[in-house]
């Protein structure tokens, strides 16, 4: 294979996401930062989900679990402990990592539906468990305290920080995406997806790769709760723990095309675009997450691999440059 | 001649069906070992019993000197044993190349990404399915996806190769290219244990034979011993005496 064509699969999405980046800056208006903040956000959380679901073929549907999770811890030692942002995010982030380390080790030995089942029901108790938590504000949450942003040059000029350090973590969840997809780890992930008891067989010790799958796909997630509810300035659980988020983050990655680095990233852009419209609409702003629900099933349907994944199915050519 | 692979008294239940009574048998380093049987015997279960897919209740198994009794399928591809499935397990959304690696990377050697790309090459063209490198494993057919069943198993570098009816669907040239494959195998110093119901193949490449009958080791010897074993023939025609008749007047 060419060398310009190898790195392609990365460059594509860092490019896409560096101009969206840019956007904002250009036209210097707030609310497109905010919009292309979501965005972000959106590619962050999809990209590390994509690590389990699109190349190891676990169907997390409670991911949602780890941004609550990062977030509520990140929010505590912000402004219970007034530690600094970036190791609130640092923590944050760890705290989710090593929430999927045992939540894996218990039920990553669930295949199929009763996984997916299983991690709805991890992210349910968490919600049930952090409602009744005293130290994390129990039903009402937490709330950050005015002057926390102060040492961050004022809430305007925090607002702007998280939206590069948000940019930042995209990055880095394309890159980590791109190097798992690439690396010996990840074959063996691939070859857990396809069948995993041949992978067994040649060797691949699942449950060991399974776990840190869950890992990385939980560490991003994260940080960026932590960094959104430090932006948000408070944390209540319906917030932390929505299902349904966790739903839209499949419908984005199954839109874009699992399995693929670049596809879960379009998936985002496309589906965060569709919502923007969505919750706007007079039309639609009360239905836009049972129009994300016939999304899903016409995906399921008829494109079960994505945008990408159909584009690769259809040009060789393409499936090595797509990576 | 040293030991690899020792089975003693191996015994596995299914609820209330004996899979496998008390089995037990010594394979030596460098010898291609056949396992018969009517349908239903146990010999796929025997392959899963040493290989860790479903460890025995009782009894004990040591590979290279160590209990591997209640060791799992990827310690012992570790230890380098590789196998091939009766129904082909291909990794349908990989490429031929892509499976192949994946016998390279964990197995016993535990290559790096770059060396086992070298591998599966090598031994894509070894079973003759280099053409097929780049296809997605789901777009062969049959023939082609055991082979890669077998290249991905040999990628591994195995001391210790089971293969379970590799022969099994293949038309007669088919089997005569995959006979001539095994015995290259062979000759490269990889221990075998063949399943097959294709006799003539069995009976030609084996140095030993292990019959079984409802889980029940009934025989064990050369292949020309097996062959006139009076309680072989009972299992697999029924009356002796009428196999012989019928022998005769053939």
């Amino acid at each position: 294979m060419k060398n310009w064509q190898k790195y392609i699969g990365l460059f594509l999405p860092l490019l896409a996401v560096a101009a969206l980046v840019i956007w904002p800056t250009i036209t210097g208006k707030a609310a497109t930062r905010e919009s292309v903040f979501t965005i972000l956000k959106a590619i962050a959380l999809v990209s590390s989900l994509n690590i389990l679901l699109g190349y190891t073929g676990y169907v997390s549907f409670g991911h949602i679990v780890f941004f609550g999770f990062g977030g509520y811890l990140g929010f505590y030692l912000l402004s219970a402990r007034d530690w600094p942002l970036w190791i609130a995010i640092l923590l944050g982030g760890l705290g989710s990592g090593l929430l999927a380390f045992l939540l894996g080790k218990a039920i990553l030995r669930l295949r199929g539906a009763y996984f997916a089942l299983a991690t709805i029901g991890v992210n349910e108790a968490m919600r049930a468990f952090i409602n009744k938590f005293e130290p994390f504000g129990g039903p009402t949450g937490m709330t950050l305290n005015f002057k926390v942003y102060q040492a961050y040059g004022g809430a305007a000029k925090a607002l702007e920080m998280c939206f590069y350090i948000v940019a930042a973590l995209a990055f880095l969840a394309i890159i980590l995406s791109y190097i798992v997809r690439t690396s010996k780890f990840g074959l063996g992930l691939l070859a857990i997806r396809e069948n995993e008891d041949a992978a067994e067989v040649m060797g691949v010790v699942a449950p060991d790769a399974k776990t840190w799958a869950y890992v990385l796909s939980a560490i991003i997630p994260g940080m960026i709760g932590a960094v959104f509810f430090f932006k948000n300035g408070n944390v209540e659980p319906p917030d932390a723990f929505p299902l349904h988020a966790s739903i839209e983050l499949l419908v984005m990655v199954m839109l874009g095309g699992q399995g693929t680095v670049l596809g879960p990233i379009l998936g985002a852009f496309a589906y965060q675009g569709m919502r923007g419209y969505l919750v706007t609409s007079p039309l639609f702003k009360n239905i836009q997450l049972s129009v994300a629900g016939a999304l899903l099933l016409l995906i399921v349907l008829f494109i079960p691999l994505g945008a990408v994944g159909w584009l690769r199915q259809r040009a060789t050519v393409l499936r090595r440059v797509l990576t | 001649m040293t030991v690899l692979l020792s089975v003693q008294g191996v015994t596995k239940r299914f609820g209330g069906l004996q899979a496998l009574t008390q089995v037990t048998f010594d394979l030596p380093e460098g010898q291609i070992l056949g396992l018969i049987g009517p349908n239903g015997a146990g010999k796929t279960t025997l392959f899963n019993a040493i290989n860790g897919a479903y460890p025995p209740e009782e009894g004990r198994i040591t590979f290279r000197d160590k209990d591997v009794t209640k060791a799992k399928p990827y310690n012992l591809a570790r230890m380098g044993m590789a196998r091939t499935h009766q129904i082909v397990q291909p990794l349908n959304e990989l490429t031929a190349r892509e499976n192949v690696m994946v016998g390279a990377c964990f197995g016993r050697e535990h290559q790096s990404l770059g060396r086992a790309g070298r591998i599966a090459d090598e031994v894509l063209e070894f079973v003759g399915l280099a053409p097929r490198a780049g296809q997605l494993a789901s777009s062969l057919n049959v023939a082609q996806k055991k082979r890669l069943e077998m290249a991905r198993a040999l990628a591994a570098h195995p001391f210790l190769l089971l293969l379970d009816e590799v022969l099994a669907g293949l038309n007669s040239s088919e089997i005569a290219a995959m006979v001539q494959t095994v015995l290259k195998i062979r000759s490269q110093g990889v221990t075998i244990i063949m399943i097959e119901h294709v006799m003539k193949a069995v009976m030609n490449i084996s140095d030993r034979i292990i019959v079984l009958d409802y889980g029940q080791q009934i025989a064990e010897g050369t292949p020309a011993e097996i062959a006139k074993d009076p309680r072989v023939i009972e299992a697999y025609l029924g009356d002796p005496k009428l196999a012989q008749r019928l022998m005769r007047e053939a």
